[in-house]
């Protein structure tokens, strides 16, 4: 074997994250920021105070939740660009449950949370259904049903569930105290079902893809579905196991967004967690062990940037910036050496 | 939707739809999303999926502002807008091609990378008055009633979206580099083995659709829309991928479908007092429409009817390229 020694792949690993650093810190002097005290400030602003550290963690939430089913999807081989759209029907059809489903918080909060993951799974599994009857490419059919999800979560925001007599874009009427996720202070968002439901995500995940045979099955789809079809794998059927589980997951992702962080059905329900869960799943290299603290990062990052545009009125999209040339510099870093490896051990 | 109206309203909004103003604003509007999607169709054709328009429009109408702006010369703006689209289009070429990376992944690392980079960069451009592309109506034809002022009542950069299609229909379907184009996209085997280099023409159009794209943000923010600010073209690089696909991978038809985005959007605008709502809802209709069109080529009766008549299949609909989005390697 003509491995690369551990120092080399160290080294792979560590070079882009230095220079994506080199990249921030280059940004933020050009923008007449410290760049030491914004970093101290992004902290802060993502962590300062239990209010805050709430705020994160109800933000990292559903990008774990999106990344875990983009986990499942991925390694089938699907690109599922439709998951923005599927936490947007999850919001959509929890918000539905919210304000009709009457009775107490014990039995409204799971019925929501049901009725959202049911949402997102049908709006995946028409993607699904496109995919392998109409030979629809799931890019663009998933595309499609992102965009119709957005026109359905506006149409119903400022037509049928607008508030009593103004129809504003600012969302519906704040949902019932009984539907809402129980938080664990009078003034803190955070939710331990939230955060326990999106820990349960990651092992679920991780252990279908390690431990299972429909992981081991799915892999094999995602490989060369061909193959895995002339080996008897029913690769349809798989395919759609893998937007179902994948929507669910993001329609119970919606379902936070409605219940546990904005408590009303808004246009952008979704906060584009699904668009920023492929980045997280990218940058993981599709493994689940690793989408917790790189989703975390990702949100200590875009929630530090806030409080940086409030402080040092430096834009808050450097923390989408910094997050998106770390993602392409460590998929490039990966695709230079995997370059290099080929040319060592094509023949001379 | 609230239906508040009278017939007799819908009708008098309905004939404001084909005013010769109303229709030569959609012509001037449809300019941009001319640009980017001849631009894409031209890349995809040769087999390279850009995904990264709603990115790349996005940080060259920023580009091609700002330069614009500062330098106070319009040309200099677009240029700068046409090397921004280049250049991101030579990433994806790139590490598709060198480092064998999946398109679709580095295409969509773009788009939400060029996004925020828009946003952050452009910061000191909002709110700013700056050059704009001037009119220019074209003496003797703009006199023409009524098809004067629609299609002859404009500006160089509209003209130019015209010009555009008719080349990239006559450079495709009529001349050997345009069939070419086609052999590198359908079967890059082939053509390899016939002695074209594949991979050198995949870099060449795939810049070459993606200054185009470039072109289509500064044809919007130094024409359609004009000066800055974040988020400025929110979703039209989606739409033109919708719109590719709708058109079927042909320069004409993607162009028509342009023009009819652009009408509906005259339509919503229109009907606006009549429909209060129609325009939030109506950016996503392209979608349903290329879902709709890449169903119905797949279905039974399709292909029996396009074998049938031929020319009606030619018309309506069409297959993608079919080596779109696989990298090409020799050995």
């Amino acid at each position: 074997m003509t491995s690369p020694t551990r120092a080399a792949r160290w080294g792979a690993t560590i070079a882009p994250i230095a220079l994506a650093v080199v990249v921030a810190v280059v940004l933020l002097l050009l923008a007449g920021a410290n760049p030491l005290e914004s970093f101290k400030l992004m902290g802060e602003g993502a962590f300062s105070g239990w209010t805050k550290t709430g705020i994160t963690l109800m933000a990292w939430v559903p990008l774990v939740l999106a990344a875990a089913g983009l986990i499942i999807t991925f390694n089938a081989g699907l690109w599922n660009i439709g998951i923005e759209g599927q936490i947007i029907l999850g919001g959509i059809a929890a918000s539905w449950a919210a304000r009709e489903v009457g009775g107490p918080g014990w039995v409204v909060v799971p019925t929501v949370i049901v009725v959202g993951a049911l949402g997102g799974m049908l709006w995946a599994l028409l993607a699904g259904v496109l995919k392998t009857r109409f030979k629809v490419n799931e890019i663009f059919g998933g595309l499609g049903l992102d965009f119709v999800a957005a026109s359905l979560a506006v149409y119903l925001v400022i037509g049928p569930w607008s508030r009593q007599g103004v129809a504003s874009t600012s969302g519906t009427d704040l949902f019932r105290d009984e539907a809402l996720l129980p938080t664990v202070s009078e003034n803190n968002k955070l939710s331990l079902v939230a955060i326990a439901l999106a820990i349960a995500a990651v092992i679920f995940v991780f252990y279908l893809m390690k431990g299972t045979l429909f992981g081991l099955r799915l892999k094999a789809v995602g490989r060369n579905a061909r193959s895995a079809f002339l080996l008897g794998i029913p690769t349809t059927r798989y395919m759609l196991g893998a937007f179902a589980l994948c929507g669910l997951l993001a329609g119970i992702a919606g379902a936070m967004q409605a219940i546990g962080f904005h408590f009303k059905l808004i246009p952008a329900i979704s906060g584009g967690y699904g668009f920023l869960g492929i980045l997280v799943v990218l940058l993981a290299a599709f493994r689940a062990a690793w989408i917790a603290p790189i989703a975390l990062f990702f949100v200590v990052m875009s929630r530090g940037s806030t409080q940086l545009d409030l402080r040092l009125s430096v834009d808050s999209a450097l923390g989408g910036v910094i997050t998106g040339i770390l993602v392409l510099l460590v998929i490039m870093g990966g695709g230079w050496q995997l370059r290099r490896r080929l040319k060592r051990e094509a023949p001379a | 939707m609230i239906l508040a109206a009278t017939w007799s309203e819908f009708w008098g909004a309905w004939g404001d739809v084909f005013t010769a103003a109303s229709l030569a604003s959609m012509v001037a509007a449809s300019g941009p999303l001319i640009y980017a999607t001849v631009g894409e169709t031209i890349t995809e054709k040769a087999g390279v999926i850009n995904l990264s328009l709603e990115g790349s429009i996005m940080l060259s109408a920023m580009t091609g502002f700002g330069t614009a702006f500062l330098v106070n010369n319009v040309l200099i703006g677009f240029l700068a807008a046409a090397a921004v689209g280049a250049a991101i289009a030579a990433l994806i070429a790139f590490a598709s091609i060198e480092l064998r990376l999946d398109q679709i992944a580095i295409g969509f690392v773009m788009t939400l990378l060029a996004v925020d980079l828009s946003d952050y960069l452009g910061n000191r451009f909002v709110g700013e008055a700056g050059p704009a592309v001037s009119a220019w109506p074209i003496p003797g034809l703009s006199d023409i009633p009524w098809i004067g002022k629609v299609l002859f009542d404009h500006n160089v950069s509209v003209y130019g979206s015209f010009l555009l299609v008719v080349v990239a229909y006559i450079f495709m379907y009529r001349t050997r580099s345009g069939l070419e184009l086609q052999g590198i996209g359908e079967r890059p085997e082939g053509a390899f083995a016939r002695g074209v280099a594949v991979n050198k023409m995949r870099y060449f159009y795939t810049i070459l659709g993606g200054a185009l794209v470039g072109v289509a943000g500064a044809a919007f923010s130094l024409d359609q829309k004009l000066g800055w600010r974040e988020g400025s073209t929110r979703n039209l690089g989606w739409i033109a991928l919708a719109i590719v696909i709708f058109g079927g991978w042909h320069p004409i038809r993607v162009a028509i479908g342009a023009f009819l985005f652009g009408f509906l959007q005259v339509v919503a605008l229109k009907m606006q007092p009549v429909f209060p709502g129609l325009s939030q809802v109506l950016p996503s209709i392209p979608f349903p429409m290329m879902i709709l069109a890449l169903v119905v080529v797949y279905t039974d009766w399709f292909r029996r009817l396009g074998d049938r008549y031929p020319r009606l299949r030619g018309i309506l609909a069409a297959d993608p390229p079919s080596g779109i989005g696989v990298a090409f390697h020799p050995e």
